[in-house]
C-alpha cells in the first residue's frame, strides 16, 4: 500500500492546509436547557408533584403510601421497561397487556410443580410469544402494530382456554415459596419493587453501555442506515420483542405470587399505560431516542396521579385515566415544542 | 495489501494507459467483468467492464438512466449482477450484503448521508465495532478520544458527542468518510457526494480525498460537475443507456468529447448540423409574459434569470442536477425560494405559491407523470377536468354537461385515443397519458406552459405528435418552457436556449445559434468566463494559493483552461449572461 502511495499521481499532495472545518458552536444555553428538561422533565415534575401533595395530603408522604405506590407501579414497570426497547428501535408491542395476563394464569398453573417452575414456564411460554413477534416483524417485513394486535388477541384467546373461558382459577400453593417471592417485604418493600429496581439497573447498563444497546438506538434512528453500516437489524428486533415478551411474563408471574392466583380479567389495557409511561418518560414514539430511567419516572408519575385521585376520595377513580391521558398530551407537545428549539437557533 | 500480477494481464481496459506512469499501470483493485444486470422490463448494464486500478481516483458519468447506480450498487453488494463478475485484487469475489462488501474493504459514501442523525459523532463512527472496557461495557472514554484523532488527522475539530444532526451536511459527509476509512476501507465510492455542499465545503471534502489518495485509497467518484471531475480525477469511464461507451485517462479526454459521449452526439454530426439553418417562420412578440429574476435557492439555484414571451418554445437545456427542473418548480410555485421574483404580465407575483402560479396562468406538466400527475384509477375526463372542476361548478354543484363539452374539446384537439372519455387513464399508453395531462392544464387556459421532460418515457410515434402538439400550441400564442435532456428535441423545439449549470445560467443561444453543436460548447465549459484558469466557482473558498494550483496539474491541460473548443471557429457565437443582479 505504502509503496503504490508513493508511485501514484500526487493529485492533490500538498503542504498540509489549515483547518478548514473548525469546531462548531457548541449548543447554546437555551438549547442545552431544552435538553435537560426533555431529558429529566418527567423528574421534576413529579419531584414538584410529591412535594406539593405531601403538604396537601397528610397522608401523602407517609412510609406505608409510598410502599403502596412502589408495589403497585412495580409490575407496570418491568412491563414498561421491556416497552422502552422496543419503542427505542421504532417499533411498539401492544401484547403485553394479555401477555401479562397469561403469564400469571401459566405461573400460577405450574406452581403447584414447585418454584422453579413457576418462573420458568411462564418465561418460556411469554419469550415464545416475544419470539414470535420479533420474526414477524423482522423478517416477514410486518408492521409491529398489526402483528403485536394479533398476539394481544391470541394470548388472550389462550388464556380464556387455559382456564375454561375463566371458570377454573390456578391457585398458588399456600405458603411456597412462589408465594414468598411475591408477598415477602424488605422494610414493608415488596420483593417486586426491589427486583423491578434491579431490572431497570440493569436495562439501563443494557440501553447505554452495551453494543446491543447502541444498536436498538441506530436500529430506531435509521434501519437503513443501520443495515448499510453491517449491523445485525433483523437479529436486534427480534431479540427486543423477545425480551419484551419475557418481561411482560415475569411481571404476570411476579403478579400472579402476590395475588396467590392466576387472575384471567387484568391486564386489558396495561399495553396502553406502558405506552404513556414510555412516551411520557421521554422516548421518542418514532424511536432512535430514549432512556430507561425516564420510563421508571414516567410509571411512577402515572402511580403517584391515581394515588392522588384516590386521597381525594369524592373523585371516581376512573378520572385516573382522564388526568393521564391529559398529561400525555402535554408531554408530547411539549416535546414537539423542545426538540423544534433544539433544532432551531 | 498485494493483488496478482496476472489479473492486470486479464482485465484489458478499454482506454488508453495514462502516461504518466512510465511504468506498467497499478494492478487492478477493484473489477467488474463483462456485467449484466436487468430489472423486470429493462437492461440496467449490459455487459459492462470496469477497472479501478489502485490508488487512482476514476470518475464514473453517465445521465440519467445510463447504469451508474447500477453499476455502484453492484460494486458495494447492494445489488448482485446476473451476468459476469466482480474481481478483488484479482480474484473473483461475490457480494450478497452491502456488509460484505464492507467487510472486503469496499465503502460507500452516498448522496444522502447514511448515518444516524440522532445518535453522536463517536457513537456513528464506531456503531456494530465499539471499543470495549474489561466488563464488556462501551467505553465511552476511548471512543470519543479515539473519534477525535480521527476526525482531527481530516482537520476536523468537533465535539464527539454532539448529536449527528447538529452538523452542517458538509461535516456529516466528513464523518462518514471518517466511519469509511476507520474500517479499514481499501476502495471508497462517492456517490455525488458535493451535490449538496457549500463551496468551502466541497473544499475541505477534496483535501480528504486528497489524503485518501495519499494513503493509496482508490476511489470511485460520481458526479455532474465536469470542474470537479477535471480536478480531482485521474481516469473517467462514461455510460450510457447501460452500455459501456469509453475508458480511459482524463486528461487524453477533453470536456466537449465527454459530454458528447455522455449525451451519446456524435461530434462529426454535431459540427455537419451546426452549419444547417434552423427557422420557422413564428414570431414571438417582444414582451415578455413572464420574467423572473434571480431565483435562488441554497444548494439548488443561485440567482438564475429569464424570460418567456407569448409565442415561442424557450429551451432549457444543462446537464442532469443543472437545475433545469428545479427553475421550472420554482417557476410554478413548488418550490420554496430564498430569493427571486417572478413577474407575470407585468405584475409581480407577492406570494410565490402553487395557487398563486396557478392563478396567474402559469402550468407545469411535471417530470415524473405517474407520482405527480396521472391518477390511473379515474377516467380520462375525470382525470382532465381534475384542475378546472372549481370553474366547471356552480354553487359546489359540478355540471356533468359542461365537463363533458371541455373534455371532448380536448380528446379531439389532442388527438387523444381512448376508447371512451370513462376509459380509465392507466389503460392508455404513455404518450396519450402525457396528453391528458397537457389537457388537464390546457384546460386552465393557462398563458405559460412549462413541460419537465414531456416526451420522456414514450414511443417514437407520439413522441413527434407532443412536440407537434408543442409548436401549435405556441402558435397560439402560449409561452413554453421545454425541458430535455435530449439535445436533438431541445435543438429541434426550441427557439431559445437557455443553459444552466450548477443553478445558474451559464448561457444564452439564439436565433442560428441554436444548434447542438453549440449547446455542447457551452455545457461542457468550464465556468463563466472573466474567471481566472484556477477558477471553477468552488475555487473561491480556496482555503490557500497553493492547493487551487494542484487542479490543473490533474485535468488535461489545454482542455479545462481553454474556454474554446477546438472548432472555435465553426462553433457559433454565445451571448453570455451578465449576472442580473
Amino acid at each position: 500500500m505504502k509503496s503504490l502511495a508513493e508511485t501514484a499521481p500526487p493529485a492533490l499532495a500538498g503542504p498540509p492546509p489549515p483547518l478548514a472545518v473548525t469546531e462548531q458552536p457548541r449548543p447554546g444555553g437555551r438549547q442545552r436547557a431544552a435538553e435537560l428538561l426533555q431529558r429529566q422533565g418527567v423528574l421534576a415534575v413529579l419531584a414538584l408533584l410529591c412535594v406539593v401533595s405531601s403538604f396537601v395530603f397528610d397522608s401523602f408522604a407517609t412510609l406505608d403510601n409510598a410502599r403502596g405506590i412502589t408495589i403497585q407501579a412495580s409490575f407496570l414497570s418491568i412491563v414498561a421497561l421491556g416497552m422502552t426497547l422496543v419503542i427505542v428501535t421504532g417499533g411498539i408491542d401492544l401484547s403485553v397487556g394479555s401477555v401479562f395476563a397469561l403469564g400469571g394464569v401459566v405461573a400460577a398453573w405450574a406452581s403447584q410443580y414447585g418454584f422453579l417452575p413457576a418462573l420458568l414456564v411462564p418465561l418460556a411460554v411469554c419469550g415464545a410469544i416475544g419470539a414470535v413477534n420479533g420474526l414477524l416483524v423482522a423478517k416477514a417485513g410486518m408492521a409491529p402494530f398489526i402483528v403485536t394486535l394479533a398476539s394481544l388477541l391470541g394470548a388472550r384467546g389462550l388464556l380464556l382456554a387455559l382456564t375454561h373461558e375463566g371458570a377454573k382459577t390456578y391457585l398458588v400453593p399456600r405458603g411456597s415459596a412462589f408465594q414468598k417471592l411475591g408477598g415477602g417485604a424488605v422494610w414493608g418493600f415488596g420483593y417486586p419493587v426491589l427486583i423491578a429496581l434491579a431490572l431497570f439497573c440493569l436495562g439501563g447498563l443494557l440501553l447505554q453501555r452495551t453494543s446491543f444497546g447502541q444498536g436498538l438506538f441506530a436500529v430506531g434512528g435509521s434501519g437503513d442506515a443501520a443495515l448499510l453500516m453491517g449491523l445485525p437489524v433483523a437479529r436486534t428486533k427480534v431479540l427486543v420483542y423477545t425480551l419484551s415478551g419475557l418481561l411482560a411474563g415475569f411481571a404476570g408471574a411476579l403478579n400472579a405470587a402476590r395475588l396467590s392466583s392466576g387472575v384471567t380479567i387484568i391486564g386489558v389495557g396495561m399495553e396502553l399505560d406502558a405506552i404513556s409511561a414510555v412516551v411520557i418518560g421521554g422516548t421518542l414514539l418514532v424511536g432512535g431516542a430514549g432512556s430507561v430511567s425516564g420510563t421508571l419516572w414516567g410509571v411512577l408519575l402515572l402511580g403517584v396521579i391515581q394515588n392522588l385521585i384516590n386521597q381525594i376520595g369524592s373523585l371516581n377513580s376512573s378520572y385516573q385515566s382522564v388526568v393521564s391521558g391529559g398529561f400525555l398530551i402535554v408531554v408530547v407537545v411539549a416535546q414537539r415544542y423542545l426538540s423544534a428549539s433544539r433544532r432551531g437557533t | 495489501m498485494a493483488p496478482p500480477q496476472a489479473s492486470a494481464a486479464q482485465s484489458a481496459p478499454p482506454g488508453p494507459d495514462g502516461p504518466q506512469d512510465p511504468a506498467a499501470p497499478p494492478a487492478p483493485v477493484l473489477e467488474a467483468v463483462g456485467v449484466s444486470k436487468r430489472f423486470p422490463g429493462v437492461v440496467a448494464l449490459d455487459d459492462v467492464s470496469f477497472t479501478l486500478r489502485a490508488g487512482e481516483i476514476h470518475a464514473l458519468v453517465g445521465e440519467n438512466g445510463a447504469g451508474k447506480s447500477t453499476l455502484i450498487k453492484i460494486l458495494t453488494g447492494v445489488h448482485r449482477p446476473d451476468e459476469g463478475e466482480l474481481r478483488l485484487g484479482g480474484e473473483a469475489v461475490s457480494f450478497h450484503r452491502p456488509h460484505e462488501a464492507q467487510q472486503a474493504g469496499i465503502s460507500t459514501i452516498y448522496q444522502e448521508v447514511n448515518l444516524v442523525p440522532l445518535m453522536s459523532v463517536a457513537r456513528n463512527i464506531f456503531l456494530g465495532r465499539e471499543p470495549k472496557t474489561r466488563l464488556g461495557l462501551v467505553d465511552f472514554r476511548r471512543m470519543h478520544r479515539e473519534t477525535a484523532e480521527l476526525l482531527g488527522g481530516f482537520g476536523i475539530t468537533t465535539d464527539p458527542r454532539r448529536p449527528l444532526h447538529t452538523l452542517g451536511i458538509g461535516t456529516q459527509q466528513m464523518v462518514a468518510l471518517a466511519r469509511a476509512v476507520s474500517v479499514r476501507a481499501r476502495v471508497v465510492v462517492m456517490d455525488e457526494p458535493t451535490s449538496s455542499l457549500e463551496p468551502r465545503e466541497v473544499e475541505t471534502l477534496f483535501r480528504v480525498i486528497g489524503e485518501l489518495h495519499g494513503r493509496g485509497i482508490s476511489l470511485v467518484y460520481v458526479s455532474h460537475r465536469m470542474d470537479e471531475l477535471y480536478r480531482i480525477c485521474d481516469r473517467v469511464t462514461v455510460l450510457r443507456d447501460g452500455r459501456l461507451v469509453h475508458t480511459g485517462d482524463l486528461r487524453d479526454t477533453d470536456r466537449v468529447r465527454l459530454v458528447s459521449m455522455m449525451l451519446g452526439r456524435e461530434l462529426a454530426r454535431v459540427r455537419k448540423e451546426a452549419a444547417e439553418g434552423h427557422d420557422d417562420g413564428r414570431t414571438p412578440a417582444a414582451e415578455p409574459v413572464l420574467t423572473a429574476t434571480g431565483l435562488s435557492r441554497r444548494h439548488l439555484l443561485d440567482g438564475v434569470a429569464l424570460d418567456l414571451r407569448p409565442g415561442e418554445v424557450l429551451g432549457l437545456g444543462g446537464l442532469l442536477g443543472s437545475g433545469r427542473t428545479e427553475t421550472a418548480k420554482a417557476l410554478a410555485g413548488a418550490l420554496p425560494l430564498d430569493g427571486g421574483d417572478i413577474e407575470v404580465g407585468g405584475r409581480r407575483l407577492r406570494r410565490i405559491s402553487s395557487a398563486a402560479a396557478i392563478r396567474a396562468g402559469i402550468s407545469l406538466l411535471p417530470e415524473d407523470r405517474k407520482a405527480e400527475g396521472i391518477i390511473p384509477g379515474l377516467s380520462v375526463r375525470e382525470n382532465i377536468v381534475l384542475a378546472a372542476l372549481p370553474r366547471l361548478s356552480r354553487f359546489g354543484f359540478v355540471s356533468r354537461r359542461r365537463q363533458d363539452r371541455v373534455v371532448d374539446i380536448f380528446v379531439k384537439r389532442l388527438r387523444i385515443k381512448a376508447a371512451s372519455p370513462e376509459q380509465k387513464v392507466g389503460e392508455l399508453s404513455g404518450g396519450n397519458q402525457q396528453k391528458v395531462l397537457l389537457a388537464r392544464w390546457l384546460c386552465l387556459e393557462p398563458r405559460v406552459l412549462l413541460l419537465d421532460e414531456p416526451t420522456r418515457g414514450i414511443d417514437v410515434g407520439a413522441k413527434a405528435e407532443v412536440q407537434t402538439l408543442i409548436e401549435e400550441l405556441a402558435a397560439e400564442g402560449l409561452a413554453v418552457l421545454l425541458i430535455s435532456s435530449e439535445l436533438e428535441e431541445l435543438v429541434e423545439g426550441a427557439d431559445r436556449i437557455v443553459v444552466l449549470r450548477a443553478g445558474t445560467v451559464a448561457g444564452e443561444l439564439t436565433g442560428g445559434d441554436v444548434t447542438e453543436g453549440a449547446l455542447l460548447t457551452v455545457l461542457a465549459e468550464t465556468a463563466p468566463d472573466a474567471v481566472p484558469p484556477q477558477g471553477g466557482p468552488e475555487a473561491d473558498a480556496a482555503p490557500e494559493p497553493g492547493a487551487a494550483d494542484v487542479p490543473d496539474e490533474a485535468a488535461a491541460p489545454g482542455a479545462g483552461d481553454v474556454p474554446e473548443p477546438p472548432d472555435a471557429a465553426a462553433a457559433p457565437e454565445l451571448r453570455k449572461e451578465e449576472d442580473p443582479r
